[in-house]
């Protein structure tokens, strides 16, 4: 019985979703009174997995196969399900992430684990396994009793508030054995923006919508959000319309985001739009007009003209 | 070629979600069901590879009768006959479990179905069913394209997308653009009537997970207006009222 963590490494450090999963899987590995492992593939120095410890972990399993440098959720669900056969655990823990999203349904099916998605608190053992998990996009929440041997936690962005310590983590390499069928599937070519902070993980968003106008214009969203060091997003006609690209769409049908701090400018706040943004901290509304909806779901709101408004923030956002 | 979709029948995206019997049920007065909209892009795009390239395409469902106004639906959009297993979805692990058996008998190429249900939100099966069946799953597909053995595949990574190629069979977890949703024409209504519904019962009675409860959202505070004219007031408030920057 332990607790296993799934981490990423990104630019030589573990990503933030990752140092969150860390110190949730650590929580609950001292709620059941046993140990926080993490396991971790691909290329990554031995400095930058030890700070697993200032989570919570005491242990760091590193699978150094040069073929897992390549994210792969294949072969990664490969790599957890050996590491938790040997560590023996019992609950696996993980961010969601479009990696960890590959690996965990596979990794499910190989240990036969019974599996939460999207998870928001830490569980309640008091009678069995019982974790609260967010559904109908953010429209409801579930009391999810998990009754396999194995239980994967996904755990949604801002689910705990992370205290670090100055603890290390031992690493040790891990060598699992490969299946070739897990790299059946050939990477191409990769786009990814690079410099930007990325959606999924970003603390703060400035999102805008078709009160824009065009794609012309989104300098000033760009602006407030280098000045606030915030990531942008956008509503779904926007990126249909082609001006903004794919992944930053929010919604019901785009990526689901739960920040501290999300800006909606001239959206309308239609209730798909705030099924993927409504378990932000808070939300502030910039829009034209009065009567729209999404001024409702809002803390702070301003009645007013984008283009007007959003240089302005700018201004005042540098200043401080 | 032969395509599988499986599609889900789940609250309309306009739906206030509520709950009865003390939160343990979904309150289905008033609500319409729809397929999963990430389904319909899954099944639009099966309809356009059999115009394309010729293939028969399979409509599954893993509901009860309830679900048949939907499954009619995807037929009359096009496609030929459908698979129903007569059973509520449980978890993940029992949809997939019921997908996989069909798949293994019937051996397709291709199996498509949305990124994840609006329900559950789980983006669980595709993965499940592609471990138990021993072959590869791709999501969230964006694009999808097919020249002889060899498919080519665009998925969406956080900041961007991978390239990807691959050969069949495959499980493919669906969104947008890999197609334009479908709307059912009069004739695809008329011949969906009589295309073949086939009802199975379930294999397996694995539950992994159970809901015990449902809860809704607590109701966010009342909205602070700033006026435009002091705009500024509001990146202070920010800092100094909800501590956030
Ligand atoms: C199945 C389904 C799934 C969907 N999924 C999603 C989803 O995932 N995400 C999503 O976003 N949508 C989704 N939608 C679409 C959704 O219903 C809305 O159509 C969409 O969110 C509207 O985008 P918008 O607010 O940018 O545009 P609009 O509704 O056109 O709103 C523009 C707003 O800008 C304001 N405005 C205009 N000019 C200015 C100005 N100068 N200054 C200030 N304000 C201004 C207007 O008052 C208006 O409120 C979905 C729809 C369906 C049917």
């Amino acid at each position: 019985m332990s607790v296993l963590i799934f981490a990423e490494v990104e630019n030589g450090k573990l990503k933030r979703s990752s140092q969150e999963s860390i110190f949730y899987g650590a929580k609950v590995a001292g709620m059941m009174g046993t140990s926080a492992t993490v396991i971790v593939a691909g290329q990554s120095d031995n400095s930058s997995l030890a700070e697993a410890g200032k989570y919570g972990a005491s242990k760091v399993l590193h699978a150094t196969d040069a073929r897992l440098n390549e994210p792969n959720g294949m072969a990664y669900a490969t790599v957890v399900a050996a590491a938790a056969r040997q560590e023996g655990a019992s609950v696996i823990v993980l961010a969601k992430s479009s990696l960890a999203d590959a690996m965990t349904a596979r990794l499910a099916g190989k240990l036969k684990a019974g599996l939460a998605a999207n998870v928001i608190e830490l569980p309640d053992l008091s009678n069995g396994f019982r974790v609260k998990s967010s559904i109908y996009t953010g429209k409801a929440f579930a009391y999810n009793d998990l009754k396999a041997d194995t239980k994967i936690l996904a755990i949604k962005k801002n689910t705990i508030a992370v205290e670090e310590t100055d603890a290390a983590a031992t690493v040790e390499s891990f060598t699992p054995a490969l299946n070739d069928g897990d790299f059946a599937v050939t990477v191409k070519n990769v786009v990814k923006a690079t410099g930007d902070i990325l959606l999924p993980e970003a603390d703060l968003v400035v999102s805008a919508g078709r009160g824009l106008k065009g794609p012309e214009n989104w300098g000033i969203v760009e602006d407030l959000a280098k000045a606030l060091g915030a990531a942008t997003a956008c509503s779904k006609p926007v990126s249909d319309l082609d001006w903004r690209p794919h992944h930053e769409h929010v919604g019901q049908t785009g990526i689901k985001v739960s920040p501290n701090l999300y800006i909606a400018a001239g959206i309308s706040g239609a209730i798909q739009h705030l099924a993927g943004v409504n378990s932000s901290k808070v939300i502030v509304v910039i829009n034209k007009d009065p009567e729209a909806p999404f001024f409702k779901s809002a803390d702070y709101g301003i009645v007013g003209d984008v283009f007007d408004v959003l240089p302005r923030l700018t201004k005042a956002a540098q200043a401080l | 070629m032969k395509i599988l979709v499986c599609v889900t029948s789940v609250p309309d995206t306009t739906t206030k979600i509520t709950f009865t019997d003390n939160n343990t049920k979904l309150s289905k007065a008033g609500v319409t069901f729809i397929t999963g909209p990430y389904d319909d892009y899954a099944l639009a795009r099966a309809v356009e590879l059999k115009e394309k390239l010729g293939a028969s395409v399979t409509v599954l469902n893993v509901g009860g009768v309830d679900a048949e106004p939907v499954i009619r639906k995807c037929l009359a959009i096009g496609a030929d006959d459908a698979i129903r297993v007569n059973a509520e979805p449980r978890d993940a692990f029992f949809v997939a479990e019921q997908i996989a058996a069909i798949a293994k008998e019937n051996k397709y190429d291709l199996i498509l179905m949305g990124r994840e249900s609006i329900d559950f939100n789980g983006g669980q099966v595709h993965g499940i069913v592609g471990e138990m069946l021993g072959i590869p799953s791709i999501s969230p597909v964006m694009l999808l394209d097919i020249d002889g053995d060899t498919v080519k595949i665009t998925r969406e990574i956080e900041g961007g997308k991978e390239e990807l190629e691959a050969k069949l069979p495959l499980v493919l977890g669906c969104q947008e653009p890999i197609a334009e949703w479908k709307i059912p024409n009069m004739r695809g209504i008329m011949t969906a009537r009589t295309k073949p519904l086939k009802v199975v019962e379930p294999t397996g009675t694995d539950v992994l997970t159970d809901v015990s409860g449902y809860e809704l959202p607590p109701a966010r505070g009342a909205v602070k207006m700033i006026k435009a004219e002091d705009a500024e007031t509001l990146i202070q408030l920010l800092r100094t009222e909800a501590k956030i920057i």
